[in-house]
């Protein structure tokens, strides 16, 4: 079981999700430098948080024509896993990976913080772990993260399923008010059709561990681990 | 061959730091303001044979780089 986490130029949570898949889960890993285009031998790939090509243009604009992209693509194709995290959701987003986008926040400010969420489906090989309706708390920290499609990707979002994530409140309910950043649908993480490729905004990789505060994250990692050893 | 390429935010399309700038607007005074929609302005120099060819090929880089489709439309001026 091998874990490829892609490295772009400025990329700043590749460490973390190293580090959690390495030291917490003791799985192998290995750095795939952007510019690498082949994914051979690996069964997993994390698209980490970071800011890659400073955002210019937009988030993830650039960096989804690096080139290890298109190797990504075809990896996704075939069914391998891919996770983006925060702004590896940028970029999936940008490739054509995953729908819809992710806009300024609402409030415009960059928010650090604990979020509480609510698992969605958790029948996919990203959330198998969690129970379902689970009230769980994991970090956030992006000025972008205002999930934004359209009427009839957000309508097919819910009718299949494919919302893992959304912002609530402590008890769970998912209202306006517990939406930090505008997101459609109070979307905090989703999946793609086939139901292999899933970006997060919030950072299961920074929950890991009890010393870190929570460990809500560990469930991510844990679903991966059940559906890749099958 | 210059050109110019205005990036702006699809109508229905929540502008965030536009309605920051409207609020700011108004508390200088400027009540007539009644709404403010930020966009991107890029000027482009590119080796072209024609005008057609070049708007043609801006159009490509609109649609795959300098645009999101899914939140933007684009406006292409071919001095």
């Amino acid at each position: 079981m091998k874990f490829g986490i892609i490295v772009f130029p400025g990329s700043n949570c590749d460490h973390d999700c190293y580090h959690a898949v390495k030291h917490v889960f003791n799985k192998e890993a290995r750095y795939i430098w952007h510019k690498e285009t082949s994914l051979e031998g690996l069964d997993c790939l994390i698209l980490p948080g970071g800011f890659s090509y400073g955002d210019y243009l937009r988030t993830g604009a650039i960096a989804r024509f690096s080139p290890v992209m298109s190797a990504v693509a075809g990896f996704a194709k075939k069914g391998g896993l891919v996770l983006g995290i925060c702004n590896g959701f940028q970029i999936l987003t940008e490739a054509g990976l995953l729908p819809g986008v992710l806009m300024r926040n609402k409030g415009l400010k960059f928010i650090c913080k604990r979020a509480w969420l609510k698992v969605g489906n958790n029948s996919t090989v990203f959330s198998s772990a969690y129970e379902a309706g689970a009230v769980v708390n994991i970090p956030i920290a992006h000025a972008d993260g205002n999930y934004f499609a359209d009427a009839d990707t957000m309508k097919r979002l819910e009718d299949e399923n494919r919302i893992i994530f959304r912002y609530c409140d402590k008890e769970g309910n998912t209202t306006p008010d517990a939406n930090p950043n505008g997101s459609c649908g109070n979307v905090a993480a989703i999946v793609n059709a086939s139901g292999n490729v899933m970006g997060t905004m919030p950072h299961p990789e920074r929950a890991c561990e009890d010393i870190l505060g929570r460990a809500d994250g560990r469930a991510v990692f844990e679903s991966i681990l059940r559906g890749l050893a099958g | 061959m210059k050109a110019k390429v205005y990036v702006t935010l699809k109508k229905g399309v929540l502008d965030p730091q536009g309605r920051a700038v409207m609020g700011a607007l108004k508390s200088m005074d400027f009540g007539e303001v009644k709404d403010v929609r930020i966009g991107k302005f890029m000027e482009l120099e590119i080796d072209a044979a024609s005008k057609d060819e070049e708007t043609a090929r801006i159009k490509e880089m609109c649609e795959r780089l300098l645009a999101n489709t899914v939140i933007e439309n684009y406006r292409i001026e071919v001095e």
